[in-house]
């Protein structure tokens, strides 16, 4: 789907003018990383990429990525989480973001006396730890809430910094860059962590063991009551329960509830000839109307509202409306550094480590010693 | 001319033109990018950096190989009573109070448990700076170590059960070697429905097998089963192969040796122990060589199955070489690891030819 | 005396025959279970992995995920790749080595015992572990092809068999083989007058047909199943190759009875080399195996 639309663009681009001509060269999801650093090590690297949010620092940083010329009136009203910027230059842009809510049935909370959270007032995290326990009590459920921990790779970093946030701890400083300590390892952050591994000491959410079908399909089938997950989901969700499905807002752990923002971005590489091409595509690309064309077709929120109000699921009174003030509102960016490679890999060895029982403590601690060391080997990172 | 046998098979120049090719590119493709790795194990280059690259001299090794020990006395009240937790056992500061920000420990720093020990009332930690390197290191070595003799020793008896007279032994033949035919990733993705928790392929078999008396088991998910279990299916995928090695020996064995031995009244076990085993010597070091090789390069089972977890329990150097090299970026690390695994594995090897060398 | 012996045999060939039947389940076991999960639908062979249905052909039972397969991903230009990759370098590194082998067994030039060692000592080094330098050579190699002279490597066929014609356990084999061919052989041909090149290719290489067999299975197998150097070197889709094919299968959702259905697809070229070669595998093992 994802290709239909880009593929229009393309042609629509194409024929909008005769100094350029684009191409798309497909990468497997699963292994783009991988395959694209190696590309980027051999200048191989297409004139225009597709890179993940997150990850956009680093490549920018190393010299791989040339800033964008387009003109920043362009961008002007769109969510935060779709422009990526370095050291106050903007390199890369995407045609939608994700959110993340927590997926729920009105039937069940009302049956257990929970209340429906909302965005002025979302659930404490004592009230949500108790909702959790209310509903393991039931015993209707194989487990009250599913993390999908059966999802490992960039899921675990984009999915659960959000509660370590909320909690005021963090991957990293966010004023210096420079280091981790009392950020991933402070007071808050031990807290944190060990709630985190007491969801699993109480059975009240499934382990890193988890079966995929069961993360797919547990909540449908009715063995989760409640889904922690992305707006992607929501239309196969929407499909099962209809009216009774809603999209509530993240719990609040004391900072405010926070969900990830910044997904994947299209971006100009520095070793491309043709710079004023690829700018002059992404500028091209930039249309409501194609924003609104990814997002029926593939389900993501639209980067500005007026995509939106044009969309088939955001607009006003549309079933997953509710997203564009998630992503508003809670939306967060995951720390904008060249060190958020190693950081988020880092994390999440730490997270499946508490999960699997691991000291807290000592998890944390080494995270911090490990996320520092790679900072000082990289001379800090270039930040300016 | 008069032509001596040594001076007819002496030829330099023609000598030298037929090996140069398989050997020009052993250098191009093997030894260039080792010696590169070895360079690189001694500075601080980055897959992606702007920065210049440092000579750092041993850094790398010290960070890697790093180890302290450190005793503790237990914890006292003002009484001068030991701090006893709530199953009797006396309790012991934290550790982090000397290994973070303690000036009077600096050779702690960064440093994390490993693991410890008791002597009397205080107890001794093992310190190394990486632990998780320490925990790939153990794993390799338990994989070898258990590899090596149980793939081998299992392919010798499914090669004696296959060299019977019996009809229709070519199947089995066949059927025993085709997982070696199936990609090791593919096997790897295979198995993990097998091992899955709860409701597994493999649990369910056991539990019909013991008529429910079996309690499932989270092969993958408990740091106690996760190494057993990718060692058992990687025999699995890989023993046909050997299999086939020691059926080929067991063929050469002459007949009428097992003729005499029967003769003179032998069990079958005496033909193994002295007709049987001493014919196979040979194909015994070429088997054991290529499956320490192998158990030393173990990668894809774990880069495919466990990443290395549960709790490091399936850490091994190769995934680690990689997982820093490439996915962390930082080829210095990834080089370290590849030079200290074929400083261990040369030296393995070198003590294996030295124990198994041809007595004259 | 005599019957009770003949059930004795009954009773022996029976323990034989199902100790060998349980060898047969306990290894086709996992690969049937492969086989039956490409005929159901996701859903269906998600929850038949909760029971022995999952070995059974039962259910909603079609080819459709094969189709699947064949529209999500090129799989005919994977298999294609991968087929003429590993042919190339099978027949390349079959030549090359075992030329090499020769000189080192039967020549005498200076250097030869040091060349022979260092060739021996690259058995131990891992691929994994020299990957990324691997990269960096390829990348700053020269070529010369029809567009004129290039650097590096990348997104070709060559960069997927160069590197990997020649590797030590192959020469490795045909050395333990040829020392064992008789010397005569080589001298006689020598006073003779042939040249060193006519008698490695009359009268060794015609005696080395099953070191030959057991090299090139061994040597396939191996490029077959490469996957993280064709996933580092090859970001064109043409060029890919057969194991990097299997990430098409694990996008946000995993298409597991496509991807049983792919694995299935890809495995055929090499159960069918496999069977070419069988016969003179087994006897070719049987004449380098137990020399050691």
């Amino acid at each position: 789907m994802e290709r239909t639309v880009l593929t229009k663009i393309v042609d629509d681009f194409n024929a909008s003018q005769s100094d350029w001509r684009v191409m798309i060269e497909q990468f497997p999801q699963a292994a783009y990383n991988d395959s694209v650093v190696a590309a980027a090590l051999s200048g191989e690297l297409p004139d225009i990429l597709d890179v993940d949010g997150p990850i956009m620092p680093n490549w920018a940083w190393a010299g791989y990525l040339a800033p964008l010329t387009i003109d920043p009136d362009v961008l002007e009203g769109f969510l935060p989480g779709v422009i990526g910027t370095w050291n106050d230059k903007i390199y890369s842009v995407g045609f939608w973001d994700a959110a993340l809510a927590m997926f729920a049935r009105k039937s069940v909370l009302e049956a257990n006396g929970i209340r429906v959270p909302t965005l002025d007032e979302p659930w404490t995290g004592e009230e949500f730890d108790e909702i959790l326990v209310t509903l393991k009590d039931t015993g209707e459920y194989d487990y009250p809430l599913n993390i999908g921990m059966a999802d490992k790779g960039e899921w675990y970093p984009y999915a659960f910094p959000p509660y370590l946030w909320s909690s005021g701890g963090d991957l990293v400083n966010r004023e210096t860059y420079q280091t981790a300590e009392e950020a991933l390892n402070s007071d808050a952050a031990i807290k944190w962590g060990e709630w985190w591994q007491s969801l699993f000491e109480r059975d009240l959410v499934p382990g890193p063991s988890q079966r995929l079908a069961d993360h797919q399909n547990g909540f449908a089938e009715g063995k989760y009551a409640l889904n922690w997950t992305g707006n992607w989901l929501a239309l196969s969700s929407l499909e099962t329960y209809g009216d009774d499905l809603l999209f509530l807002p993240a719990p609040d752990f004391g900072e405010g509830g926070k969900i990830g923002a910044g997904s994947w971005q299209f971006a100009v590489s520095a070793t491309s000839a043709h710079q004023d091409g690829a700018n002059a595509f992404i500028e091209f690309a930039l249309k409501d109307e194609y924003f609104a064309a990814f997002s029926d077709g593939i389900g993501p929120i639209p980067p500005t509202r007026e995509a939106a109000a044009m969309s088939e699921y955001y607009a006003a009174g549309a079933p997953m409306e509710v997203f564009d003030e998630l992503s508003e509102r809670q939306g967060t960016l995951r720390p904008v550094t060249p060190g958020y490679v190693v950081q988020s890999l880092v994390f999440q060895k730490a997270i499946a480590d508490i999960a699997n029982g691991a000291n807290v403590v000592t998890a944390l601690d080494t995270a911090v010693d490990e996320i520092n060391a790679d900072i000082q080997n990289n001379a800090g990172y270039g930040h300016n | 001319m008069a032509v001596s046998g040594s001076r007819l098979l002496s030829s330099n120049r023609a000598g030298w033109t037929m090996a140069a090719p398989a050997f020009g590119l052993i250098l191009l493709f093997i030894i260039l990018p080792f010696t590169l790795a070895f360079g690189l194990s001694f500075t601080n280059q980055r897959l992606f950096s702007p920065n210049p690259t440092q000579w750092v001299g041993m850094a790398n090794f010290d960070q890697l190989l790093g180890v302290s020990a450190l005793t503790l006395e237990p914890e006292r009240d003002d009484a001068g009573e030991i701090v006893r937790d709530d199953a009797g056992a006396p309790t012991y500061p934290r550790l982090r109070g000397y290994t973070r920000n303690n000036p009077d420990y600096p050779n702690l720093v960064g440093k994390q448990e490993w693991f410890s020990f008791q002597y009397g009332e205080s107890r001794t930690y093992v310190l190394a700076s990486d632990v998780v390197f320490m925990k790939a290191l153990i794993n390799t070595f338990i994989f070898v170590l258990v590899v090596a003799p149980l793939q081998g020793g299992i392919a010798l008896l499914l090669a004696l059960m296959v060299n019977q007279k019996l009809r229709g032994i070519n199947v089995f033949r066949a059927v025993y070697f085709m997982p070696v035919v199936v990609s090791i990733v593919v096997v790897s993705l295979l198995w993990r429905f097998i091992y899955a928790g709860d409701n597994g392929l493999l649990n369910n078999v056991l539990g019909w097998v013991t008529f429910g008396a079996f309690q499932p088991v989270d092969w993958l998910g408990n740091p106690d089963t996760a190494l057993p279990a990718i060692i058992a299916m990687s025999i699995w995928q890989a023993v046909g192969f050997h299999m086939v090695i020691w059926l080929a020996g067991l063929q050469t064995i002459s007949p009428t040796l097992y003729e005499a031995a029967n003769i003179e009244g032998a069990t079958r076990f005496q033909a193994f122990r002295y007709v049987t085993w001493p014919g196979l010597r040979n194909t015994a070091v070429l088997v054991l060589i290529v499956i320490t090789m192998q158990a030393f390069a173990l990668f894809a089972q774990i880069d495919v199955m466990t990443k290395g977890g549960p709790l490091d329990s399936t850490q091994t150097m190769v995934f680690q070489a990689v997982e820093r090299g490439y996915r962390k970026q930082d080829i210095a690390a990834g080089s370290v690891i590849s030079v200290i695994l074929f400083l261990i594995v040369l030296s393995i090897s070198l003590i294996q030819r030295y124990l198994t060398r041809e007595k004259t | 005396m005599a019957t009770v012996d003949g059930q004795n045999r009954t009773f022996d060939r029976t323990w034989r025959y199902a100790l060998l039947i349980l060898g047969a389940v306990i290894f086709v076991g996992p690969l049937l279970f492969m086989v039956m999960s490409s005929l159901k639908p996701d859903p269906q062979l998600l929850a038949d992995t909760e029971s022995l249905r999952a070995f059974l052909p039962v259910g909603d039972i079609s080819l459709s995920n094969y189709v699947a397969a064949f529209q999500r991903a090129p799989v005919a230009t994977f298999i294609f790749n991968s087929v003429l990759v590993t042919g190339l370098t099978v027949i390349l590194s079959l030549f090359i080595c075992s030329m090499a082998a020769f000189s080192l067994v039967f020549m005498r030039w200076r250097g030869r015992d040091v060349i022979l060692a260092v060739i021996i000592a690259t058995l131990i080094v891992p691929f994994e572990t020299i990957a990324i330098p691997m990269l960096i050579v390829v990348n700053n190699l020269p070529w010369i092809g029809p567009e004129g002279f290039s650097f590096g490597w990348l997104n070709s066929y060559r960069v997927q068999i160069v590197p990997f014609i020649s590797d030590g356990l192959t020469i490795f084999l045909f050395v333990q083989f040829f020392k064992d061919l008789p010397r005569e052989l080589i001298e006689a041909s020598r006073v003779e007058g042939a040249t060193w090149f006519q008698i490695y290719w009359r009268v060794v290489m015609p005696l080395s047909g099953p070191v030959v067999a057991t090299a090139a299975i061994l040597k396939f197998l191996y490029m077959y199943n490469q996957y993280l150097w064709p996933l580092m070197v090859t970001q064109a889709e043409g060029y890919r190759p057969v194991m990097v094919g299997l990430q098409y299968f694990f996008q946000l959702n995993t298409a597991w009875g496509e991807l049983m259905a792919y694995l299935l697809v890809i495995t055929v070229p090499v159960l069918l080399f496999y069977l070419v070669l069988q016969r003179a595998f087994i006897s070719s093992i049987a004449s380098t195996g137990v020399k050691g």
